[in-house]
C-alpha cells in the first residue's frame, strides 16, 4: 500500500456512528463488509466446522475431484481441500491483525507526534521511514526468515514494522495540516494542555484515514504472507492458503482445481478489503465523478438582441446536479446588456450567483452547472456553446480574482503568455515572444525580457495579476469579464490594478463587465450596476442613480452598511477603563 | 540544480550505509550458532570451532564488519556459506535478468497509467467507471496470484508463452519475448492499478484549479490543456506512486521468478535464504537498496524537471 | 498617566530559516505600543506587514526573538507554559476565518464550554456562563446543540467573540474578525465588538487591512509596513491627515464607494503620488 500521497481528506463534518451506516448504504460497500465479517466468523469458529479431515494424509484418497465426500477434492496427500481452506482462514486473519496493530501503534504514535512537535522528532521519524519505504517487505522478511527461522507471527510482526511508515506518513501528513487549523489555536489560547488538544482535536482527524489506510495495509499483509508460505519459507504444521497454494503450484498439470480454491479466497478477501477502504474514501471525501455535464440550452431563436451591444444576456439560468427534481438553480432569470466601451458592475455578496453568471457568459461553468434556461448573445447575435467556446480567448477574455493560482506553476511566463498566441492566433514564436514583451510592458511591468523567463512563484501578486492582465487583452478582446479582479491584492496594488483596467478598457474601447462586492470599485470604474440577489438581479441602473437614489430594499440595506467615515470613536472615560467585566 | 542533484546522491549514499550497516548487524547478531546450524546436530564440538574459524567467525564483530565494508566498497560481498562461490560472481548474472523484468514492468506501469488515467479522468461516464473498479482489483489481487493464473491459462492451456525458464534478450529477442511477457504482465498490474489510481485522482484535482479555467478562457483546446498542463502538474505524487511500486516489484520478483522458474535474485533469494547463506543474502540487501537509490534519483531528476518549484528551491 | 494594561517595546520576531544553517526570517524589526484598559488599538497593515504575527506574538504563539511585552505590569515576554495558560483568562483571541476557528466535529456547547472546562470551571457553571454568553452575542441558546457548519459566517464569529468573552478577559486580539464576512454582517458583527466593549470594559487589539474598519472601531491605531509601525497615533489623526507617505497612499488608494466622491479621490490620489515621487527624486539628489 501507498502512503497518502494524494491531498489528505478535509474530514469531519459527519459523525462517527453515521459511517458505518453510509458505508452499507453503498452496494458494493454492504457486499464487501459482508464479505470480511464471513472471513473474520470463519477464522474464529473454523475448528469446530470443518467437514473432513484437513491433517492427516490418505494415500488412497489423493488428488480427488470435488464429489460428495470431498466437496472441493482432496490434495496430494488425500487431505480434503474444504477443511484446510476452512482452518487456513484463521492464520491468515491472525497474521493480518498482527501486523496491522504493530503498524498502526508505531506508526501513529511516531506520527502524532513528528506533526504536532514537528522539530527533530519530524527529521528523525521521517528519515527513519524513508529507510525503510526503500526496502522490498519480501526481501526483508526472507532475510529475517534466514536467522529466525520459519515463523509466521514473528514475520507479520516484521511486515509490521516494514509497513509502519505508511501510517506514519498518513498520521504526520494530517496532523501537520490540522496542526495550523485555527481552532487548535484556539483551543491553546483557551488553556488547554498539549495532551488534551491531541486527545480532542486532533486524534479525531486522524481516525478516519488511518480506517482506510487499515484496510489497505490487512489486504496487503495478508497477500505477502500467503506469497512467503507460497515459497515455502512458512511453518510446516500451520495450514494456510499460501501452503495449499505451494501443494496446488506442484500438481498444476494433474489437478489445476487446486490452486483455484486458495486464490479465491486471497482474491474474494483482499479485493473486499480494497472494496471497503475505497467506499469509505468516497464516502468522507465525497470525491467527484470525472464527469462533466454539458448544457442543454434552450432554442436560441426565440430572443431578439438590440443592434448594437457588445453583451447580452437574456433569462440565464444556471443550475448544478442532473436531476431535475434535485438540482440547485444558482442563477435565475438574469438579463442585461452591455454596450461596447461600457463598464458594467455585478454587484452582489457571496452566494448571489455574480460569478456563476460570469462562468456562464464564458462557458466555464464547474463540473455539475450548466445553462438550464435563457441565452448570451455577443455582439448582437444569440450564441450556442460551441460559439462561445470558440470565441474564448479571441472576443471575449477573462481576468480571474485570484493572481497566484490562475497561473500554471510548471510554466514560466511567457510560456504562458505566448503560447495562446501560438495556437489561437496562430502567430510565429518570435511574434508571439515580442507582442507579450509588448503587452507586458503595457500593463505596466518594468523589465518585461526578465519577467517572461520567471516561473509564477517567483513573482508578487500584484505582478501576476498583471501577467493575467496582459494574456486577457493580448487579442484585443471586445468583451472583458473581470472576476473580483483586485480583491485579492494588497490596497495599494489594487488602485494600481484599478488605473490599469480603466485605461486599458479606453484605450480599447472593450465591454467590460466587472463581478465584485466591493462598492468602492463599482464607484471607480463602473458606468452602471447591476445589484444580485439570491441567484437574481434586483436592480439596474446608472451608478450614480443607485448610489444616490436606491430603489430595492436590498440595496439600501447594502449601501447602508458601508461604514461612512464621519466621525471616529471617542477616547474611553477614566470611569469605564477599569479593565474588570462584570 | 547543481546542489541539489548532490544533495539528493547524499541522501542515497547515506541512505544505502545505514540501511546496509543495520542489516549487517541484525542478521550476525541473531543467527546464533551459525557454524552449528550448518554443521547440523550431528557434528562434533571441534568440527563446529574449526567451521566457525574457517568462515571467520571467531573474530569480533566490529573486525568482521570492517573488514565487510571495506571489501563491499571495491564490490566484494565476501564467499558463500553454502557454495562457496565469491557472492559477487553469484549476483551478477542474476541481477540483470531482476532488473530487465522489473525496468520493464514499471515502464509498462508508467505508459499505461498515465493512458488509462488520463482517459478515466478526461471522459468520465462509463470508460470512468469501468477504469476505476479495474485498478481497484488489479491493486488488490497480489501479483504471484496472477503470475499463476497467467501459467495456467495462457501458458499451459492456451500455450502462447513458455511456462517456465527464461532466455536473454542478447541471445534472442523473441525468445526473452516468450519467457518475459508472462513475468512481467504479472508484475505490472498491480503497477499500472496503483498508479492509475493516482493519476486520475490528481487530475481530477487538477483539473478543478483556477489556471485550467483561464487557459480555457485564453482559447486553448481541452487536449492541449490536458496533456500539457494538467498531466504534467499531476505527474508529481504519480511519480511518487511509481517509485514506491518499483520497490514493491522487486519484492514482488521473488514470488514471481520462483512461479516462472526465472533464475534471477528473487531465486537467489530463495535458496539463500533456506540454507541461512548470510553473506549471500547481505548481497542481496545491498544490491536491492542500490537498485531503489538510483531509482529514486532518476525520480527526483524527472520531478526537478517537470516541477520548477522543486528545480530553483 | 496610568500604567498601561499592555505594552510592547521594541519586540522583534523571526522564525526560524527552513533547513539546515539557513538564516532566520524577521518579521517584526522592533515595534512598541501600548494598550490601556477599555481601549481598542487598531493595527493597520498590508499582507506580510506582519500585523498578524504581532497578534500571534501576544498569544504566545510567535517567536519573540528581542524585546518586551508586559501585561498588568509583569513581563509576559517567554512566559512559560503553566503563566501562559493563566493568561488565558486575561488575553484571548477572534480568529479572521470563521470557518475553521471552531472544530467542526465539536458542538457549539462543547466548543464554548472549552476554555472555561480547562481553567477548572465546574460543567453546571460553564453551562449558565455559556448561555448567558450566547445571550450577549444575540444568538438564540438553542444554538448550543448544533455544529458550527449550521452557522454562516456571520453567526460563527459571533460564537467566536462568545467564546472569547466566557473567560472574562480584559484583552482580546481581535486578527482580521471581518475580512471574511459579507458587507451587510461585517457591520453588525463591528457593531457587536463596539457594544461589547461599552457594557464590558475589555480592550481589543484590532488587526485589519482596511482602514474604514480600523476606523470605525479604534481610539488609537498604529500603522504597520514591513515590519515597522511607521505612524502610531490618535484615530482622527492617523486615518484622516496621515504624516506618513506610506500612511497617506494607503489611505488614498482606497477607492470611495460613491462615484462623485471616488472621482474626486482618484484625482487626489494621482496628486499625491506625483507630490511623493518629486519629494524622493529631491531627497536622493
Amino acid at each position: 500500500m501507498t502512503a497518502p500521497l494524494a491531498p489528505t481528506p478535509r474530514v469531519a463534518t459527519r459523525r462517527r456512528a453515521s459511517l458505518l451506516r453510509s458505508v452499507l448504504r453503498q452496494p458494493l460497500g454492504a457486499v464487501a463488509l459482508a464479505v470480511i465479517a464471513l472471513f473474520v466468523i470463519v477464522a474464529i469458529i473454523g475448528p469446530w466446522i470443518v467437514p473432513g479431515d484437513a491433517y492427516t494424509a490418505h494415500l488412497d484418497a489423493i488428488l480427488l475431484p470435488p464429489g460428495p465426500d470431498h466437496i472441493l477434492g482432496t490434495d496430494p496427500s488425500g487431505r480434503d481441500v474444504l477443511s484446510r481452506l476452512i482452518i487456513a482462514t484463521r492464520s491468515s486473519m491472525l497474521g493480518a491483525a498482527i501486523a496491522l496493530v504493530v503498524a498502526a501503534a508505531i506508526g501513529i504514535s511516531t506520527g502524532l507526534i513528528a506533526g504536532y512537535y514537528r522539530g527533530w522528532f519530524e527529521s528523525v521519524f521521517s528519515y527513519g521511514a524513508s529507510l525503510f519505504l526503500a526496502l522490498p517487505s519480501m526481501v526483508v522478511l526472507l532475510a529475517a526468515r534466514s536467522v529466525i527461522g520459519p515463523n509466521l507471527w514473528w514475520a507479520m510482526v516484521i511486515f509490521g514494522v516494514i509497513v509502519s511508515p505508511a501510517f506514519y506518513r498518513l498520521t504526520f501528513a494530517t496532523v501537520a495540516g490540522v496542526r495550523h487549523e485555527l481552532y487548535v489555536d484556539a483551543a491553546r489560547t483557551s488553556g488547554l494542555s498539549d495532551v488534551r488538544i491531541v486527545g480532542r482535536h486532533i486524534l479525531s482527524v486522524v481516525r478516519a484515514p488511518v480506517i482506510i489506510q487499515a484496510a489497505g495495509i490487512a489486504g496487503v499483509a495478508i497477500g505477502i504472507q500467503a506469497g512467503l508460505e507460497f515459497l515455502g519459507m512458512g511453518d510446516a504444521k500451520l495450514i494456510t492458503w499460501g501452503g495449499m497454494l505451494n501443494d496446488g503450484f506442484q500438481a498444476i498439470y494433474r489437478q489445476p482445481w487446486l490452486l483455484a480454491w486458495p486464490t479465491l479466497a486471497l482474491v474474494l478477501i483482499s479485493v473486499a478489503l480494497t472494496l471497503v477502504a475505497n467506499t469509505l474514501r468516497d464516502v468522507l471525501e465525497r470525491s467527484s465523478s470525472a464527469r462533466r455535464s454539458r448544457s442543454s440550452e434552450q432554442a436560441p431563436a426565440v430572443y431578439t438582441i438590440p443592434a448594437g451591444t457588445a453583451l447580452s444576456v437574456r433569462d440565464l439560468e444556471v443550475a448544478y446536479g442532473d436531476d431535475k427534481a434535485k438540482q440547485a438553480v444558482v442563477v435565475r432569470n438574469v438579463s442585461f446588456d452591455v454596450a461596447p466601451g461600457e463598464v458594467l458592475g455585478l454587484v452582489g455578496e457571496s452566494g448571489s450567483g455574480k460569478t456563476q453568471t460570469a462562468f456562464a457568459i464564458l462557458d466555464v461553468l464547474p463540473g455539475g452547472g450548466r445553462i438550464t434556461a435563457g441565452c448570451v448573445a455577443l455582439a448582437g447575435k444569440v450564441t450556442t456553446q460551441a460559439e462561445r467556446a470558440h470565441e474564448r480567448g479571441r472576443s471575449v477574455a477573462y481576468i480571474p480574482q485570484e493572481p497566484m493560482s490562475n497561473l500554471d506553476p510548471s510554466y514560466t511566463i511567457g510560456a504562458q503568455l505566448t503560447k495562446p498566441m501560438r495556437k489561437c492566433a496562430k502567430m510565429t514564436k518570435t511574434e508571439a515572444n515580442a507582442n507579450a514583451l509588448r503587452l507586458l510592458n503595457r500593463v505596466g511591468i518594468a523589465n518585461p525580457e526578465r519577467v517572461m523567463g520567471l516561473y509564477p512563484h517567483q513573482v508578487s501578486g500584484g505582478m501576476a495579476q498583471r501577467v493575467l492582465i496582459a494574456g486577457a487583452i493580448a487579442t484585443e478582446p471586445d468583451v472583458l469579464i473581470a472576476d473580483e479582479p483586485t480583491t485579492a491584492l494588497d490596497v495599494t496594488v489594487q488602485a494600481e490594478v484599478l488605473d490599469l483596467l480603466r485605461d486599458l478598457q479606453a484605450e480599447f474601447g472593450m465591454a467590460m463587465v466587472i463581478v465584485t462586492h466591493n462598492f468602492g470599485v463599482v464607484a471607480d470604474i463602473c458606468d452602471r450596476v447591476a445589484v444580485m440577489q439570491d441567484g437574481s438581479i434586483v436592480e439596474t441602473g446608472d451608478v450614480e442613480s443607485v448610489f444616490d437614489h436606491p430603489q430595492h430594499p436590498y440595496t439600501r440595506e447594502l449601501l447602508g452598511a458601508i461604514l461612512d467615515d464621519a466621525s471616529v470613536r471617542e477616547l474611553p472615560s477614566p470611569t469605564t477603563t477599569n479593565g474588570v467585566l462584570s | 540544480m547543481g546542489r541539489f542533484i548532490a544533495r539528493r546522491i547524499l541522501a542515497g549514499i547515506s541512505l544505502l550505509f545505514v540501511i546496509t550497516s543495520a542489516a549487517y548487524f541484525l542478521l550476525y547478531l541473531s543467527g546464533g550458532d551459525v557454524a552449528r546450524n550448518l554443521l547440523g546436530p550431528t557434528a562434533s564440538d571441534a568440527q563446529v570451532a574449526a567451521k566457525a574459524t574457517e568462515l571467520g567467525l571467531d573474530q569480533p564483530l566490529l573486525n568482521r564488519y570492517w573488514d565487510w565494508l571495506s571489501g563491499a566498497l571495491t564490490g566484494d560481498f565476501g564467499t558463500s556459506w553454502a557454495s562457496r562461490a565469491p557472492v559477487t560472481e553469484l549476483l551478477s548474472g542474476r541481477v540483470a535478468v531482476t532488473l530487465t523484468i522489473v525496468v520493464a514492468a514499471v515502464i509498462v506501469s508508467g505508459i499505461g497509467a498515465v493512458v488509462l488515467g488520463s482517459l478515466a479522468s478526461s471522459r468520465g461516464g462509463w470508460v470512468d467507471r469501468t477504469i476505476q473498479v479495474a485498478s481497484l482489483v488489479g491493486a488488490a489481487v497480489p501479483g504471484f496470484l496472477i503470475a499463476m493464473v497467467l501459467v495456467l491459462v495462457v501458458a499451459i492451456n492456451l500455450g502462447w508463452f513458455e511456462p517456465t525458464g527464461y532466455i536473454n534478450p542478447s541471445t534472442s529477442i523473441t525468445g526473452w519475448l516468450s519467457t518475459a511477457v508472462l513475468p512481467i504482465t504479472a508484475l505490472a498490474v498491480a503497477g499500472v492499478a496503483g498508479v492509475t489510481q493516482q493519476v486520475r485522482g490528481s487530475m481530477l484535482d487538477e483539473r478543478r484549479k483556477d489556471y485550467v479555467r483561464t487557459l480555457e478562457c485564453r482559447g486553448l483546446s481541452s487536449r492541449t490543456i490536458t496533456y500539457q498542463h494538467v498531466l504534467r502538474n499531476a505527474s508529481g505524487p504519480a511519480l511518487n506512486v511509481l517509485a514506491l511500486m518499483f520497490v514493491a516489484m522487486l519484492g514482488g520478483a521473488v514470488v514471481v521468478e520462483q512461479v516462472f522458474s526465472i533464475p534471477g535474485l528473487g531465486k537467489l533469494t530463495v535458496t539463500s535464504t533456506l540454507s541461512s547463506d548470510v553473506p549471500v543474502i547481505m548481497g542481496i540487501v545491498v544490491v536491492t537498496v542500490v537498485l531503489v537509490v538510483i531509482l529514486n534519483l532518476l525520480i527526483d531528476l524527472l520531478q526537478a524537471w517537470l516541477n520548477p518549484k522543486v528545480r530553483l528551491s | 498617566m496610568t500604567e498601561p494594561l499592555l505594552a510592547v517595546e521594541d519586540l522583534r520576531v523571526a522564525y526560524p530559516g527552513r533547513g539546515f544553517r539557513s538564516p532566520d526570517t524577521e518579521i517584526l524589526h522592533g515595534v512598541s505600543l501600548d494598550i490601556t484598559a477599555g481601549e481598542t488599538v487598531g493595527l493597520v497593515g498590508e499582507s506580510g506587514s506582519g500585523k498578524t504575527t504581532l497578534g500571534r506574538a501576544l498569544l504566545g504563539l510567535a517567536p519573540v526573538t528581542g524585546g518586551r511585552i508586559k501585561f498588568k505590569g509583569e513581563d509576559i515576554t517567554h512566559a512559560d507554559k503553566a503563566a501562559r495558560r493563566r493568561l488565558t483568562r486575561d488575553i484571548q483571541v477572534v480568529f479572521q476565518d470563521p470557518y475553521t476557528s471552531m472544530n467542526p466535529n465539536l458542538t457549539i456547547e462543547q466548543t464554548l464550554t472549552e476554555p472555561l472546562r480547562a481553567n477548572g470551571t465546574s460543567k453546571r457553571d460553564a453551562l449558565d456562563k455559556v448561555a448567558a454568553m450566547l445571550d450577549a452575542v444575540h444568538l438564540p441558546t438553542d444554538s448550543l446543540g448544533r455544529y458550527p457548519n449550521e452557522f454562516s459566517g456571520g453567526q460563527r464569529q459571533r460564537i467566536a467573540v462568545a467564546r472569547a468573552l466566557t473567560l472574562d478577559p480584559s484583552l482580546i486580539v481581535c486578527d482580521e474578525p471581518v475580512s471574511a464576512l459579507d458587507l451587510s454582517n461585517q457591520r453588525r458583527v463591528l457593531d457587536l465588538f463596539i457594544e461589547i466593549q461599552e457594557r464590558t470594559g475589555v480592550a481589543y487589539l484590532f488587526v485589519s487591512h482596511d482602514l474604514a474598519v480600523i476606523r470605525h472601531l479604534s481610539h488609537r491605531v498604529a500603522v504597520l509596513y514591513q515590519g515597522d509601525i511607521v505612524e502610531w497615533g490618535g484615530c482622527d489623526q492617523v486615518t484622516a491627515c496621515p504624516e506618513h507617505p506610506y500612511t497617506q497612499r494607503l489611505l488614498m488608494a482606497a477607492p470611495v464607494p460613491h462615484p462623485i466622491k471616488q472621482a474626486r479621490h482618484r484625482a487626489d490620489r494621482q496628486r499625491v503620488l506625483a507630490a511623493q515621487r518629486e519629494a524622493e527624486l529631491q531627497s536622493g539628489a
